[in-house]
């Protein structure tokens, strides 16, 4: 196991004339929930997917569990599970299929598959619809199953992106359960999210983005204090602005 | 590569055949339908619908020392129980007679016809001594029927006048257009049919590929792959093993449709098991062309659009008749015309399973099914996944 889960040094993604992630540079450790904040279109997603070997970047570098991200992937994507942003799933596959072929994947023993598909999926509070066809999924049902999808293979490392949204009350409280376990664990854990509640309350520390660049990073309590502010919402706000912006 | 991995993705797939109401009608409903519609239509149920031929017959060595030859060609024409044989006493009425329509096909028996055979006999291992003749056959182009069946039916008639029952293949001084092996017997449209139903039932697997990549491709599902160890080989292996077992169910239906609705083709356990073989590698056309209509399609939507400039060509020219013509040339282009070949060869003319046309027919099909497999994997890793 590598010193820290996470570690990026400059990290530049452009896309074109835009520059999406401008020399970011962070280092997330073993056992930290950290939690990566900012507008619509402020480069958070494309982190994540260079974190997760979907992006290449355009300049520095990035490592997973000490593996290089360019020129190590398939040792990066042995050890981190994914939950995208729009949950991608098999409609005609129920739940329990979608997430067992995701532990088929990365090869999970078959004899402990099977009982971890039952124990994550009570975690949250599934097993009454997990053996249902996913296309018969509420929407906030779909974000679940997809969440297990990227947790069935016991990631050291878990990349999610923007995981409750959609979901009920009870649902996200389930879901903040599961992920302060995975946290118990020792894993690390990025978690990308516009509730600023749910950063507030899960993050071991938050990195704010805006337009590619760090603009703030630290423990909720921290900022809070830093900025004056009563919640992580105002310090969010008083960072970026109320100005709306579009999704990269 | 890893088999787990494939495995996992096959089923994934194949529970999709069966579950989606929309493919599983497309891949196997589709071809049972069309086969008993076919064989209602064509006359493959019970006794109705059978096919003969008319045909006209001009024999110019009536006459000869060798008549004998002749009249026993004649003969055999007309114990074939295909051909219903009217005799005509000049070129020029016979023809006439095919123009007209009233016959479907005109088979003049040349001056020397006799003689041939008997150079042959005098010396069967030395062409050079052989008399040399050419039976003038015109079959009318208006009948796809008569054009795909009439010339091989005519050969075969001339190797029973030869060699007797037993049916050989060698070169002989009497020439006709086809050297196919016929079993001559009583035939429905149906029985010239069939044989098309087995590439025109694996021909829409090309859409199901190319809807179920971009679909995958849209719904983020291939990026969500690749996020795992899964690599591009594993994953298109297993598209590609999943369609070759669907294709194998389509033989098995309609073969079990087929038979059920009376159709007994002309071969053994052995062509019938060669049926799977080369519809297994027509599979493979089916993926590459669904490979490179995914990588050029937007969405799914548009890939259905796309995937029929490669169904429609193979469907016209490569399925059932051929149509005669320029159409004939471009049929040898299409994969699909192949398989139908080989298939026809086995189940109308009842050819051995050592006949080398159909081996010929299988590599052909084979190495256009990897070629095309191979250039769809480059495109579609390219420009279609992402």
């Amino acid at each position: 196991m590598s010193e820290s889960a996470i570690t990026i040094s400059n990290l530049t993604k452009r896309f074109g004339d835009l520059t999406a992630l401008d020399n970011l540079c962070l280092e997330i450790g073993w056992g930290e929930l950290f939690g990566i904040l900012g507008p619509n279109g402020a480069g958070k997603s494309t982190a994540v997917n260079i974190l997760n070997t979907l992006l290449e970047p355009t300049n520095g570098s990035a490592t997973v569990d000490g593996h290089d991200v360019v020129f190590d992937p398939e040792n990066v994507r042995k050890v981190i599970g994914v939950c995208p942003q729009e949950p991608a799933f098999y409609p005609h596959l129920t739940g329990r299929e979608n997430i067992t072929l995701m532990g088929d994947m990365h090869l999970v023993p078959k004899d402990v598959l099977e009982s971890r598909v039952s124990s994550i999926v009570e975690k949250i509070g599934m097993e009454d619809h997990i053996n249902r066809p996913a296309k018969e999924y509420s929407g906030g049902m779909i974000r679940r199953v997809s969440m297990l999808m990227a947790l069935v293979n016991d990631p050291k490392i878990a990349l999610l992106d923007e995981p409750t949204v959609a979901m009920d009350p009870k649902s996200r409280r389930a879901v903040w359960d599961y992920i302060r376990e995975l946290r118990m664990q020792g894993k690390a854990i990025i978690l990308t999210t516009h509730y600023m509640e749910e950063a507030q309350e899960l993050c071991d520390r938050v990195a704010i983005i805006d337009e590619g660049k760090l603009i703030a990073l630290g423990p909720p309590t921290d900022l809070m204090e830093t900025y004056q502010a009563k919640n992580l919402e105002q310090v969010f706000l008083k960072l970026t602005g109320k100005k709306l912006r579009e999704d990269v | 590569m890893n088999l787990r991995r494939i495995i996992a993705l096959m089923k994934k797939d194949l529970k999709k055949t069966y579950r989606e109401p929309a493919v599983l009608f497309l891949l196997i409903i589709f071809p049972i339908v069309l086969t008993i519609i076919f064989g209602f239509a064509f006359g493959g149920i019970g006794d109705g619908g059978t096919t003969s031929f008319d045909v006209g017959l001009l024999n110019l060595d009536a006459t000869s020392p060798q008549a004998d030859w002749s009249m026993a060609f004649v003969d055999n024409l007309t114990d074939s129980e295909v051909f219903v044989v009217h005799a005509y006493e000049d070129n020029a009425t016979g023809q006439s007679a095919l123009l007209e329509g009233n016959l479907d096909a005109f088979i003049v028996i040349p001056e020397g016809f006799g003689d041939s055979i008997v150079s042959y006999y005098g010396s069967p291992i030395d062409p050079s001594s052989w008399t040399n003749t050419t039976i003038g056959l015109y079959v009318d182009s208006g009948s796809m029927i008569a054009v795909s069946a009439v010339p091989p039916l005519v050969q075969q008639v001339l190797m029973n006048t030869v060699f007797g029952s037993d049916t050989m293949t060698l070169n002989l001084p009497i020439e006709i257009s086809s050297p196919a092996l016929v079993e001559s017997s009583t035939f429905s449209q149906w029985d010239f049919m069939a044989p098309g139903i087995f590439a025109f039932a694996s021909i829409f697997l090309t859409m199901i590929v190319a809807q179920s990549m971009t679909y995958e491709r849209d719904e983020g599902l291939l990026k969500r792959l690749r996020t795992t160890p899964v690599s591009s080989a594993d994953y298109m292996v297993s598209q590609t093993l999943t369609y070759m077992i669907i294709a194998s169910v389509q033989v098995a239906l309609v073969l079990a449709a087929s038979f059920a609705i009376g159709y007994r083709p002309a071969t053994g356990p052995a062509g019938i098991a060669f049926t799977f073989v080369i519809a297994l590698a027509f599979s493979l056309v089916a993926v590459g062309f669904g490979l490179i209509a995914a990588s050029i399609s937007k969405s799914a939507e548009v890939s259905t659009g796309v995937s029929f400039v490669f169904i429609m060509p193979q469907m016209f020219f490569g399925t059932f008749m051929p149509l005669g013509g320029a159409t004939e040339v471009i049929a040898q282009f299409m994969p699909s015309k192949y398989l139908t070949d080989a298939v026809t060869t086995l189940f109308l003319r009842g050819a051995p399973i050592t006949t080398p046309v159909i081996w010929t027919n299988l590599a052909i099909v084979s190495i256009l099914g990897f070629l095309l497999v191979a250039v769809g994997i480059v495109l579609f890793e390219r420009f279609g996944s992402r």
